[in-house]
């Protein structure tokens, strides 16, 4: 596999053909499970919504285990494997490194998926994403987790490598661009992760396979969060990254301060595994002291380098836009701004809704005593939608409209619906997350198929605010899901159909 | 631009006054937020508990039987009464135990408005979830850890416990239920 390039005409970046590959098989396999995990979406919504109630018990709780695997586990990771190929290989003019790792990364990560999928849908795994121990699925489940994340792992070293040898090659001078430096945190962090996610998966594999005693149900939740809040902390680095690269794309933004940025991303290696325990605030087995250290002080230092970003991103589009000359009163530069481009609009609902809605709620959610009206309501899936969803599938959405004319070389299809696409979608997911926030204040728990006790010892009521609010959050989840179609729509007919760029 | 290479130096470049304020606004509010929480812990009343202990599942069971033979409410033929087919237990003020199976909580509590309980929460199989509602507060139940609860009940009324962490597909079965008078 050697190293043919071409030269990008709009960004005169080169671009390595083995990168441009793996890029286009990630991506595309990462719509493959948005498109799956989109139909969970809608079936789901429509058995929550008390007043439909469409899927029987067994299927709504395994097909609630298949859509957080499916969307959060597969379609990001897929996608970040295509932004760190992208920022390594593309941004620094070189070669993908060891590509046919490249293709180890690719098939195991499909492989696993796949096993997983499929030991959830025959019924082997009911026990949701998090898979708490003493629930025990199917053996093959906890393997396919292993197998994707193996694959995952070797993606990450694909990226150093190819960062390695860009720097032995001397494809560039000096330090790495900003959405490099940002993909580099990213990578980092997940290294550390995913080697806590071998302390949690390897030995309840072997304990599903009956080879070694149970872990210690408590420790696992602590090893769990351990793993999967940080994570999250690689999706939002990831996010950042896209952020960055979205602003320069759309309207050409400079970062207005290295530095203030690069620190930033800084503080989020420093200070990842942090802040897991406010998955545990109304546990046992875990003391105040420890639990106000890890959510309170060094928590806020990731939250203190959102804030950075938060600020230095729409800081940056806006030099850029006063730079066009749009300069009159202190919001030309936001009017006149490319509001009909799908990449600029994403950005925009991504920021907002990754900050003000996700963000806020979660420092508020994770604090000790307000964790107590909080924990396991539907309070907590309205907040990691508005951060998972709004903010880091709304940034990977908008980047998709520059990756299918940048690599995939084609026209993006159905403009139209491409420029109304965030619009539509933005609005349902803040609709949906903003109500299902909401319900959650009542008291009604996620992961549950019948909030009415018909078949409890006892009846349950929430009142009729409760229902109307479901009401509210299940036309704001359909709106969603039509924005959601709407992005597969344009982007598969794309990649399949659209009219090849011929530079 | 955020996709090149960053002009030489990039670290020597100073901070304009606008990334100083906003540093200095975002550093302030992540420092009272950090202090916020070991400060209403210390005044507010309302906080999750740390005092627990390590317990095997059996005798988290074992205990929780006696505890119902002890303070079981008797019928005239002697025999402990149910509703919804889970014993009815009337404590005295003190230790109080709530156990989590696939799919029931047990016992039903009459407690008193005004007496201060402990109530030992746990798990004799899977996680389950603790949420007292519509008062809605939320603990988790955890197999091997009695996780202690100091309440006093300030409302009278009829509350439910619902289960809120996913324990197997009979989840959404799993509803106790506390009478406070
Ligand atoms: C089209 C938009 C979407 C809709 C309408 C939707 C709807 C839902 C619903 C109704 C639930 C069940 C909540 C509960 O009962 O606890 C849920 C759970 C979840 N969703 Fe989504 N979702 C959407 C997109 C996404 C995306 C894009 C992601 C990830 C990137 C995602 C990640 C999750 C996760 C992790 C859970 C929790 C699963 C669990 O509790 O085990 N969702 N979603
Ligand atoms: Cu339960
Ligand atoms: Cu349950």
């Amino acid at each position: 596999m050697e190293a043919v390039f071409r030269t990008c005409p709009v960004t005169g970046l080169k671009v390595e053909r083995n990168a441009e590959t793996l890029i286009m098989f990630n991506a595309v396999t990462s719509i493959v499970f948005l498109l799956v995990g989109g139909l969970l979406a809608l079936l789901l919504l429509l058995t929550r919504w008390q007043a439909v109630h469409l899927l029987p018990a067994d299927f709504f709780y395994r097909l609630l285990t298949l859509h957080g695997i499916a969307m959060l586990v597969a379609w990001i990771v897929f996608f970040e494997m295509a932004v760190l190929y992208f920022a390594s290989a593309i941004l620094l003019n070189t070669r993908l490194s060891v590509p046919y790792l490249a293709w180890g990364q690719y098939g195991l990560m499909v492989v696993g998926a796949a096993i997983t999928a499929v030991t959830i849908l025959v019924g082997q795994a009911d026990v949701m994403f998090t898979s708490y121990v003493p629930l025990k699925a199917h053996h093959m489940y906890y393997f396919g987790i292993i197998l994707f994340a193996v694959g995952a792992i070797l993606g990450v070293c694909v990226f150093f490598a190819t960062l390695g040898a860009a720097r032995h090659e001397k494809t560039y001078v000096g330090s790495v661009p900003l959405v490099t430096f940002g993909a580099i945190a990213a990578a980092i962090i997940a290294l550390l992760t995913l080697a806590h996610g071998a302390i949690v998966f390897i030995p309840t594999w072997l304990w599903a396979l009956g080879v070694i005693p149970m872990m210690d149900p408590e420790v696992y939740r602590l090893l769990f969060w351990a793993f999967g809040h940080s994570t999250q902390q690689i999706n939002v680095a990831a996010m950042i990254s896209c952020w960055y690269l979205l602003g320069t794309l759309t309207v050409g933004s400079v970062p207005v301060s290295e530095k203030f940025s690069r620190s930033a991303f800084t503080l989020y290696i420093l200070f990842i595994m942090i802040a897991s325990e406010h998955h545990l605030l109304v546990d046992p087995g875990i003391s105040t002291a420890h639990k106000e250290w890890n959510t309170g002080y060094f928590m806020h230092l990731a939250v203190l380098a959102s804030m950075m970003h938060a600020f230095s991103v729409p800081a940056a589009v806006e030099v850029a836009q006063r730079k066009k000359g749009y300069t009159k009163g202190l919001f030309e530069w936001l009017k006149r701004a490319p509001w009909g481009d799908p990449g600029f609009s994403s950005l925009v609902f991504s920021v907002v809704g990754f900050g003000f809605l996700g963000g806020i709620t979660g420092v508020i959610y994770g604090t000790e005593q307000l964790n107590i009206i909080v924990h396991n309501t539907l309070r907590v899936p309205g907040h990691f939608h508005a951060t998972v969803v709004i903010g880091t599938s709304m940034a990977f959405m908008g980047i998709t409209y520059y990756v299918l004319p940048l690599i995939f070389r084609r026209e993006v299809m159905f403009p139209g619906i491409a420029k109304l696409q965030p619009y539509v979608f933005g609005t349902g997911m803040f609709v949906f997350s903003t109500a299902m926030m909401f319900v959650g204040g009542f008291g009604i728990p996620r992961r549950d198929w019948d909030i009415t006790g018909a078949e409890a010892p006892f009846p349950v009521a929430y009142g009729p605010t409760a229902d109307l609010a479901l009401a509210v959050m299940a036309v704001g989840g359909l709106v969603a899901i039509v924005g959601g179609a709407m992005y597969i729509l344009v982007a598969v007919s794309t990649v399949a159909i659209g009219k090849k760029i011929n530079r | 631009m955020s996709i090149f290479i960053p002009e030489k130096h990039w670290w020597r470049d100073p901070l304009d006054k606008d990334e100083k304020v906003w540093l200095a606004i975002a550093l302030t509010t992540s420092i009272v937020l950090t202090l916020a929480m070991p400060y209403w812990h210390v005044t507010q009343k309302q906080n999750p508990g740390s005092e627990y202990y390590k317990i095997k599942p059996d005798t988290f069971d074992a205990a929780t039987d006696r505890f119902i033979q002890q303070y079981g409410v008797k019928d005239e033929a002697g025999a402990i009464k149910q509703e919804g087919g889970i014993d009815v237990v009337a404590p005295p003020p003190g230790d109080v135990f709530v156990r989590g199976q696939q799919f029931k909580w047990s016992p039903v509590l009459k407690l008193k408005k005004g007496s201060e309980y402990r109530i030992h929460l746990s798990s004799i199989d899977v996680l389950h979830g603790f949420s007292v509602q519509p008062i809605n507060m939320n603990f988790e139940a955890v197999p091997g850890y009695d996780y202690v609860l100091k309440v006093t009940p300030t409302t009278s009324g009829v509350f439910n416990i619902v289960c809120n962490e996913f324990c197997g597909i009979g989840h959404h079965t799993m509803v106790g239920r506390i009478y406070v008078d």
